[in-house]
């Protein structure tokens, strides 16, 4: 089996927001960044899953500049075969889908994974955008895959249930809590990682149609009430009277 | 340059996504000066009365194949839809299958995107909408330079009012491609508003000391006509099923009402939940992160 994985950086999860003073950047500085929580902990190890039990390959993949090795080698330490990075700017979730889906339609993968979402941009686009760009079925959010060699059925998250579906083919689809378990990379993994190739890929021309013109934060707190745990009926009659919620 | 609707259904009936989306369609026509189409597809009761919420014209596609949803099925035929409207701005909800479309209709279409929408755009120097980010911890305003553009609407970010009233369905011509996903089964958990959907929700963590003490929770929840969740611990310990996680890495919500008891509020369970309107906090420690 032949599968991609598709990684992407965000900064760690407790990172602190904070802007360029005209509000146009975001400020890197001091900032950690990891590996997409839900592409390294669900869809990286569910590919690695099947990898150890029905053969094959799993490819990461990247779309970054060269700043994000690190993450890309991590992915390797967790057990990828090989890794590539296409050495552009991800610009917007269409310029990242373009470049990926460029360079996977030639490579007929079995399963290309993605995360549900990036938690910096919480897009859930380019895995959609890439199954469209390589006409090929997507589940999204599968919280269970099951593949026999030939179909796979899948579980997808929906509003308030799951879908179960079955798939023949090649497909894309993106992972959510429950598909795999988070596994830590060992001292062995680390170490073969540094030898693993990773292949750095020139990107191709696509024109850019969305870009960020400013950010904001959220409007602050707006005062917290402390209520004596005596006094329920004042929370019952702020809660109706007041914030008109109930 | 009409703004096209997506409005969706679930088992034959108008969600109450489709009628935010039909709302904030219709202000985005007003806007631009341009009429707002809905389209529902497949067998669906009442499609006429999304002209109640701002719809000038609807059009339903009743093909038997479009009563369950799939994703390359439906993007083609929204696709041909567009074409034949001529629509610039296309709207679908923030949700499941709205996902899966937004993504798909960009890629098809050669539309920029962007997803979970939580505004009007704004068209002074063009087309820039605003959407959250960084898991609900900052605001981004994006700017989309295409002709044709689709938004995905964050759910409750906007009150549907009945501006209008219940209008004729129209129908067109589409092709119906064939699909290679099979639909087994649907599991619901009937009676119950989906978490990202709820207006109310009751919501609770580790404090709650064990799975056993989850009644009282559930009754809060019953009583209120709430939806319930828990902090990710609670989840991943197997106090509760996986769906109900909130937070940075699990379900992000914006209800008018959650309520936290023994979930102490840290960064990245505040990321999920920071925007709904009022937080009740129960917990005995007044230093709690929430505070
Ligand atoms: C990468 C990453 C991603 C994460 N994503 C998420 C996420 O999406 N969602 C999420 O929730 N967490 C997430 N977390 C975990 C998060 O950091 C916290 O650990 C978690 O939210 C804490 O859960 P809790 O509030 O239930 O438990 P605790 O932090 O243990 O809090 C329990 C609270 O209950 C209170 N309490 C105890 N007894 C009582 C009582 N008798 N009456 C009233 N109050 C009482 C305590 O004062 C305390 O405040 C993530 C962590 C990481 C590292
Ligand atoms: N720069 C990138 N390189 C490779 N994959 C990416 C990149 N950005 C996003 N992805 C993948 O696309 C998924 C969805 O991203 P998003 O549409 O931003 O929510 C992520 O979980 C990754 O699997």
């Amino acid at each position: 089996m032949k599968l991609l994985v598709c990684i992407s950086k965000t900064p760690e999860t407790t990172a602190k927001i904070a802007f360029t003073d005209d509000n146009t950047e975001f400020v890197t500085d001091g900032v950690q960044f990891i590996m997409n929580p839900y592409d390294e902990w669900y869809a990286l190890v569910r590919a690695l899953e099947l990898k150890e039990s029905k053969g094959g390959t799993v490819t990461v993949l990247n779309v970054g500049l060269a700043a994000n090795d690190i993450i890309i080698r991590k992915g390797l330490a967790l057990g990828a075969d090989d890794a590539v990075r296409i050495n552009t700017n991800p610009e917007s979730a269409y310029v990242t889908a373009a470049q990926i889906a460029n360079f996977a339609k030639e490579e007929n993968y079995d399963m290309i994974f993605f995360g549900k979402e990036t938690i910096d941009y919480n897009g859930s686009e380019v895995g959609a955008m890439v199954a469209e760009m390589l006409n090929l079925p997507f589940a999204s959010y599968v919280s269970n895959l099951d593949y026999d060699g030939d179909k796979a059925i899948v579980s997808r998250d929906i509003e308030g249930g799951i879908e179960v579906s079955e798939i023949s083919g090649s497909f894309v689809l993106s992972a959510a809590k429950g598909l795999a378990e988070q596994r830590i990379a060992n001292m062995k993994g680390i170490m073969m990682s540094k030898r693993k190739p990773l292949k750095v890929v020139e990107p191709v021309e696509i024109a850019n149609p969305v870009s960020v013109v400013s950010y904001s934060l959220p409007e602050g707190k707006s005062g917290v009430k402390m209520i004596d745990p005596e006094n329920m009926d004042e929370l019952v009659k702020l809660l109706h009277e007041e914030a008109k919620v109930i | 340059m009409a703004v096209l609707v997506y409005a969706e259904t679930q088992s034959n009936k108008i969600k109450k996504a489709a009628l935010e989306c039909v709302f904030y369609g219709k202000k985005i026509a007003e806007a631009e000066g341009t009429s707002c189409i809905a389209l529902v597809l497949g067998n669906v009761e009442n499609a006429g009365s999304l002209g109640e919420y701002g719809a000038d014209r609807v059009i339903q596609i009743s093909d038997e194949t479009l009563d369950q949803f799939d994703g390359l099925v439906y993007t083609s035929v929204i696709g041909q839809v567009v074409e034949n409207v001529g629509a610039k701005t296309i709207v679908l909800a923030h949700s499941s299958s709205g996902k899966s479309l937004l993504g798909r209709l960009s890629a098809r279409l050669s539309a920029g995107s962007v997803s979970g929408v939580i505004a009007v755009p704004d068209f002074t120097n063009g087309f820039s909408v605003k959407k959250s980010v960084f898991s609900g911890k900052a605001i981004a305003e994006f700017f989309v330079n295409t002709e044709k553009r689709i938004l995905s609407l964050s759910g409750n970010s906007f009150k549907p009012e009945k501006i209008g009233t219940t209008i004729d369905i129209e129908s067109i011509e589409v092709t119906i491609p064939d699909s290679s996903v099979k639909v087994i089964e649907v599991k619901r958990e009937e009676g119950t508003v989906p978490l990202p959907e709820a207006e109310l929700v009751v919501s609770a963590g580790r404090g709650m000391k064990g799975p056993e003490n989850w009644g009282i929770i559930e009754d809060l929840a019953e009583a209120l006509g709430a939806t319930t969740a828990c902090s990710r611990p609670v989840a991943d310990t197997g106090w509760r099923p996986h769906h109900e996680h909130v937070g940075q890495t699990g379900v992000a919500i914006r209800p008018n009402l959650y309520i936290a008891a023994g979930i102490s509020g840290d960064i990245q369970q505040l990321a999920g939940v920071n925007n709904s309107k009022t937080i009740v906090v129960i917990n005995k420690d007044p230093e709690a992160p929430f505070f």
